[in-house]
């Protein structure tokens, strides 16, 4: 990680911001995504945890030029994908074949009026990844079944399947060009607690068997904590943590992540009972006019005079354990 | 008089759809004492919802109530008409939906329809709903009441719309809240606002709460008891402690065992509960866990178990468990 040469997927203050109305001086940005840096190397899974509307999707999606970035850089690989300073934007077309999406919403992430098959036959015949029919069926039942569908369900709709079997019919969908990066936007959040399990295990064994490297977004930190080697966590549009996985949960450097962790309800009574939960007061506010300074000062418990007026620095406080904050130091 | 606050009977309810028949509910049985918290958890289309519909006479159509009594606080609600339910619906019995930005109704002020249920269920002018009204929005933890009476739901975030629906819901001091996955739309710090917020007013006001969800967390730190639904069935009911430290039914086991766990030291592989939920249309004949079970006997297959009793309030639906427990009678 901190080789930053050779890491494989490498972000530098990601920017997004979205136009919201207004004109000429008074023009209005929501600030989506705001100077978000991180590494992700091969094979490794980096999860991406926040509040609804605090840049998560956001970020993924720009990576992919979902979106055109406003600011940052990135670079796949070795190579650059898009640098904003430089105006260099490469063409994204040879690029879709290696980085892939999973969306979140199994019902409206799959169009109603094509098979199942076709839907998975659709990335591989854009790419022109089969020679001939006979080839693109059987890539395509080759990838259903790698996420436990079968060759009969290729002529189905996606109306009759369950959330979760939709599910996996995205998966398919984006494994079907033999993808190296994978984004997982939120892939679990829509689904029942005993299918969540299925797919969590799934996730796993196809990196395993096919070496892919995830990046993977959702709310729930314990689902996160479980898949990722690394975990990133978001408030409003900035990244105000980034460690290891075990080492953000056990020792959580900054006062919003310790906030978090506190508010996951755990499956078990009596730790329940026992647990004190750090409460934060109020609501995150607008990405439109976020706070100056330090974002998450308003809710913050430590939130001083400096947090008003200098936005705190991104650094790495410990090795492999980023974090911005003022008062690291002083809350341990 | 029956002790409980809530007693259902042998609930039989059915959804007479064109594809047939759904036995949503069969054969329920839940009670529940004045002051209690009652978690329902099951996965979707279990039948948590319309159990805790059905006692408030909300039953929609094409369901029909076929079997069972249903009582509550002394009225027998399958008797009651439409006119004396809307008496005690809001008054002895509220209830918060899910989704609290489609659950207020966007062209009324939030003061409206506070007023709306107290006019309706008290005796009390306008002037004096009004402040009852206030007094409402501050127990729920919302400051300057009088601005926010003014204020329409769409300018409100998510968090604040959720504590208005439980304002309204406590309007006339209900014996019962029914709060129906009352958080799964909110993000997990306001979640843990929510909650805490709900166990506070229950100390305060001493209604008894039903509470619906899939969140095994959010019933582990709330709930006195626990029923476990599947198929429209209690699979299992007991205290938190039966549920999640003794657990009975393999469906119960499973889904303990598959959620991740926050605070794991090693990285575990998750034991999922493999298949798919129930198709309500075609349920299995026998129990109807079977075809998803390990332990699956041949009777299962066959016929649906016998009730269980384990103890005072702990009961399961299992051929495996009864068979255990016949087996112990036997040897005494």
């Amino acid at each position: 990680m901190s080789d930053k040469q050779n890491s494989f997927i490498q972000v530098e203050h990601l920017q997004q911001y979205f136009p919201a109305g207004g004109f000429g001086r008074n023009k209005k940005y929501i600030q989506a995504v705001d100077d978000v840096s991180f590494t992700i190397s091969k094979g490794e899974t980096l999860g991406l945890v926040g509040e609804s509307g605090c840049g998560k999707t956001t970020t993924g999606r720009t990576l992919l030029r979902l979106y055109e970035p406003t600011g940052g850089r990135f670079v796949y690989d070795g190579n650059v994908i898009f640098d904003v300073d430089k105006k260099q934007f490469v063409d994204m077309l040879p690029y879709r074949k290696r980085m892939q999406i999973v969306f979140q919403d199994p019902y409206a992430s799959l169009d109603p009026r094509m098979t199942v098959g076709d839907i998975v036959g659709e990335a591989i015949d854009v790419h022109k990844m089969a020679a001939n029919k006979q080839e693109r069926y059987e890539i395509i039942i080759e990838m259903l079944r790698r996420v436990g569908l079968n060759s009969e369900h290729a002529n189905r709709y996606p109306h009759e399947f369950s959330g979760g079997q939709r599910q996996r019919v995205g998966i398919a969908r984006a494994l079907a060009v033999r993808p190296e990066f994978i984004v997982c936007d939120e892939p679990i959040s829509a689904l029942d607690v005993s299918i969540q399990a299925q797919m969590i295990n799934m996730f796993e064994d196809l990196q395993e068997e096919m070496g892919l490297t995830y990046l993977f977004i959702a709310h729930d930190l314990s689902a996160v904590k479980h898949i990722s080697n690394r975990i990133g966590v978001m408030y409003l549009g900035r990244m105000v943590e980034l460690a290891d996985s075990y080492e953000l949960i056990t020792r959580p450097l900054h006062p919003y992540t310790k906030s978090l962790i506190s508010a996951i309800p755990i499956a078990d009574p009596k730790i329940a009972k026992e647990s004190k939960r750090i409460a934060l007061q109020g609501d995150v506010p607008s990405p439109l006019n976020p706070p100056s300074g330090c974002r998450f000062r308003t809710r913050c418990p430590y939130a001083d005079e400096k947090c008003a007026q200098e936005t705190p620095k991104w650094r790495e406080v410990e090795r492999g354990h980023f974090s911005a904050c003022h008062h690291i130091d002083k809350l341990d | 008089m029956s002790e409980y606050l809530v007693d259902i009977k042998n609930e039989r309810l059915s959804f007479f759809t064109p594809a047939g028949e759904v036995k949503a509910l069969n054969d329920v049985s839940i009670h529940l004492k004045e002051g209690e918290v009652l978690g329902i958890v099951g996965e979707s289309g279990s039948g948590k919802s319309v159990t805790a519909y059905s006692l408030m006479g909300l039953t929609a159509y094409p369901g029909k109530l076929i079997g069972g009594s249903l009582y509550f606080n002394g009225h027998q609600v399958d008797q009651m008409t439409d006119k004396e339910m809307r008496k005690i619906r809001g008054n002895e019995i509220s209830i918060i939906f899910q989704d609290p930005m489609t659950s207020l109704n966007p062209v009324y002020t939030i003061g409206n329809q506070i007023m709306e249920a107290i006019l309706l269920h008290t005796d009390k002018s306008k002037e004096q709903a009004r402040e009852r009204a206030k007094e409402l929005l501050e127990l729920v933890g919302i400051n300057e009441p009088d601005k926010r009476l003014k204020q329409y739901p769409h300018e409100l975030s998510g968090g604040m719309r959720q504590r208005v629906m439980i304002a309204i819901a406590l309007a006339c001091e209900p014996k019962l809240l029914i709060a129906d996955e009352p958080t799964t739309a909110l993000d997990v710090t306001i979640q843990a606002q929510i909650l805490e917020l709900m166990m506070d007013l229950k100390k305060k006001l001493g209604m008894a709460i039903i509470m619906i969800t899939h969140d095994l967390g959010v019933v582990a730190s709330m709930c006195d008891r626990i029923a476990v639904m599947y198929a429209g069935k209690v699979i299992e009911y007991g205290t938190a402690d039966d549920i999640f430290y003794n657990p009975k039914h393999q469906y119960t086991k499973g889904l303990i065992r598959s959620i991740p766990r926050i605070d794991a030291k090693e990285h575990e592989r998750l034991i999922p509960i493999e298949g798919t939920p129930v198709d309500m249309l075609n349920p299995p004949k026998g129990c109807p866990f079977a075809p998803r079970c390990e332990e699956c006997m041949k009777i299962c297959l066959r016929e649906m178990p016998p009730v269980t009793d384990l103890g005072d309030v702990h009961y399961t639906q299992c051929w495996l468990i009864q068979k255990e427990e016949m087996e112990k009678g036997a040897a005494k």
